[in-house]
């Protein structure tokens, strides 16, 4: 098996730096989520790695040798595309052997390849049809069967299930996971949305702007987020930030929606009004509009007993808040002082 | 034909205009159709049955009118030597022109499509003689292949090559009239060619690239096949065209030297208003027909097969 690192990888488009010198590495057999907003470089990276773009600067390495110069082919990768990228006048299973066809793989390989990988897919069934007779999902699964086809110990994807119903999209991400697993591949996987990436990833690398904001486990994200952007991007609803006055200067206090509590009026730490109330059957969310301007989630266990337009206060346990930098942005390793004596800020 | 039925017609259209049952709908659909059915009757269709009918009759002379002369027309065009040289010389003109036109599109098209500096002129640049009307460019052509002032032997005057006259010599005539037909034709299906180039997405190209196909791989196994609509469509119309575009033989070489460039459709200008033998023209006017429809025909049902359209 494979691994991938990156090293100083860099890319232009004009004076445009869509890619910023990002240093990561993927450990054999791991599956590692490329995370960030929409614009942010993601696909420019996955493109990098595959060869489809020329580098600016930097290197790629693969199992220790750089491949940023050799074309698409010696790379020893698969690719699935956003938008399937499946040749429409070709049937299924033309489609997953087209890459043994080319490579002159021997027919009856093709064939010993073509049944398992369409066992494994659950494509068996539609091999004759063109593409455009299948439906979504069925397509998505053509484009990863001819991804494993090819038995690259390296596989991309880009946003793969970005266009599946929510459901399928649900379904698909245990079975990539679970296929990713069990075939041992070394995966790099671009999405924006955060769920994938806590739920499928070993690794993940969080970009922003052309630059990584920060990498790690899913939990190590979530407990405990580098810088404001992460904090915010990672987790739904998106982390609490309230500016706090402290006897070391101002700070931005970070809290997560399922650690405030909804307490008695003049009791909490920050006051507001209930703006809405989310009900989602396990839990509630609740969108409070607090003193100091800006909105507060707060997610209670089951039903909420609140009206939109009462008054409430909120608090939460010092040890679950996060605090950052107010100008950088950037986490701040211990808790400056002890939260009995700093003060919400008021507006 | 049959009138779509009210189950065809959604919800809210119960029918169209004033008619309501099925029967009136069909009669409204004829009367709809009825001008342009009048028209090409009257223009296409009827000429052509006369003119079959006319290729059994001799052609009124003075006062004998015409009078039924059973294959006579067919035998005289069978036994005049210039029908058959003028068949031949289509032949070579369509075998050389059509190929020719087709690839170099495709060609130009690969090329304009890529990502190169300039390549809005260069569209334009081989556009341009598809606008311009075939007597002009007749008229370029003329100036380009003029003895001793020419563009051509300007340029081999310049290396201190004597004078050429290809024009004048039945030797290379029909290859320089070839060259003026081919040069018209393939920046126009070159259009063709770069409108589907256009419509392939971008990341087929990438996909085939990891999978480890080459570019001529790529090429021979996605866009032909991709590509096949368009080059059927433009094979029939680079058909047609090498039997029916004579404009530069009339302002080139009229047809010879020696008939050296004559062609069916020039042949049938020649005998219908120059020798004004009607018989004869009705008759190559048929074997004109018949050529092009069969051509059509095989065309269609050879390259049809197996073409995947969207
Ligand atoms: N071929 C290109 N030419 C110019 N700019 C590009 C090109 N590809 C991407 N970009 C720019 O690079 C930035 C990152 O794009 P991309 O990697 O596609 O983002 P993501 O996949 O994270 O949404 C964007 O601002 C985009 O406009
Ligand atoms: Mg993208």
């Amino acid at each position: 098996m494979s691994d991938v690192r990156i090293e100083g990888l860099s890319k232009a488009f004009g004076d445009q730096r869509a890619v910023d010198a990002i240093d990561f590495e993927v450990a054999s057999g791991e599956l590692c989520v490329l995370l960030g907003p929409s614009g942010c470089g993601k696909s420019t990276t996955l493109r990098l790695v595959a060869g489809l773009e020329e580098p600016s600067d930097g290197r790629i390495l693969v199992d220790g040798v750089d491949v940023a110069h050799k074309a698409p082919k010696d790379r020893r990768i698969s690719m699935v595309f956003q938008s399937y990228a499946l040749f429409p006048h070709l049937s299924v299973a033309k489609n997953i052997v087209f890459g043994l066809e080319v490579r002159g793989v021997a027919k009856a390989v093709r064939a010993e390849r073509l049944a398992r990988v369409a066992a494994m897919t659950g494509l068996a069934p539609y091999l004759d049809r063109k593409p455009s007779q299948l439906s979504g999902g069925q397509r998505q699964r053509v484009a990863l069967a001819r991804a494993i086809a090819g038995e690259q110990p390296i596989c991309l994807m880009d946003e793969p299930l970005s266009n599946l119903d929510a459901k399928l999209r649900a379904e698909m991400r245990l079975e990539i996971r679970a296929l990713q697993q069990r075939l041992g591949m070394t995966m790099l996987y671009v999405t924006h949305d955060q769920i994938e990436a806590m739920t499928m990833a070993d690794r993940v690398v969080l970009m922003n702007e052309g630059r990584i904001e920060q990498q790690g486990a899913p939990a190590e994200l979530y407990e405990r987020p580098a810088t404001t952007f992460a904090a915010r991007f990672i987790g739904a609803p998106a982390m609490n930030l309230v500016p706090l006055e402290t006897s070391a200067g101002p700070v931005l206090a970070g809290v997560r929606a399922e650690h405030v509590e909804l307490v008695e009026v003049g009791a909490g730490r920050v006051a507001g009004r209930v703006k809405a109330l989310e009900y989602h059957g396990a839990d509630t969310v609740v969108a409070v509009d607090t003193e100091h301007g800006g909105d507060f989630a707060v997610r209670r266990p089951g039903r909420v007993r609140a009206a939109v337009g009462e008054t409430v206060a909120l608090a939460w346990n010092p040890t679950h808040e996060h605090r950052f930098d107010p100008t950088t942005g950037r986490r701040l390793g211990a808790i400056a002082s002890s939260p009995s004596n700093s003060e919400p800020v008021r507006s | 034909m049959r009138a779509p039925s009210r189950s065809d017609m959604p919800e809210t259209g119960r029918s169209f205009g004033p008619f309501r049952s099925p029967r009136l709908r069909t009669v409204e659909a004829w009367l709809l159709l009825l001008p342009s059915v009048v028209l090409f009757a009257a223009f296409t269709h009827l000429p052509f049955v006369r003119t079959f009918v006319d290729a059994f009759f001799s052609t009124p002379k003075g006062r004998r009118p015409s009078h039924f002369v059973g294959l006579d027309n067919w035998s005289d065009l069978a036994h005049d030597p210039i029908f058959w040289k003028v068949l031949i010389n289509n032949t070579w003109y369509a075998l050389g022109t059509i190929p020719l036109s087709v690839g170099i599109a495709l060609v130009m098209a690969l090329w304009v499509n890529g990502r190169i500096p300039g390549r809005g002129l260069l569209r334009m640049a081989y556009f341009t003689p598809t606008v311009l009307p075939m007597i002009a460019v007749a008229d370029i052509w003329l100036f380009f292949y003029t003895p001793d002032y020419g563009l051509f032997d300007q340029i081999r005057g310049l290396f201190g090559f004597a004078a050429t006259n290809r024009l004048g010599d039945p030797s290379s005539a029909l290859v320089a009239v070839m060259v003026v037909a081919v040069w018209k034709e393939a920046g126009f299906f070159m259009i063709f060619y770069l409108a589907a180039l256009q419509q392939i997405p971008p990341d087929l190209r990438d996909a085939a690239a990891i999978e480890g196909a080459s570019r001529f791989a790529f090429f021979r196994r996605v866009i032909w096949p991709l590509l096949m609509p368009v080059t059927l469509f433009v094979l029939v119309n680079a058909v047609i065209n090498a039997f029916r575009t004579v404009d530069h033989i009339f302002m080139m070489t009229g047809g010879g030297p020696d008939n050296a460039t004559n062609l069916l459709l020039f042949r049938l200008y020649e005998l219908g208003f120059k020798f004004w033998d009607q018989g004869q023209a009705s008759a190559l006017t048929v074997v004109l027909i018949a050529v092009l429809s069969t051509l059509a025909l095989v065309q269609f049902l050879i390259a049809g097969r197996g073409v995947h359209y969207r």
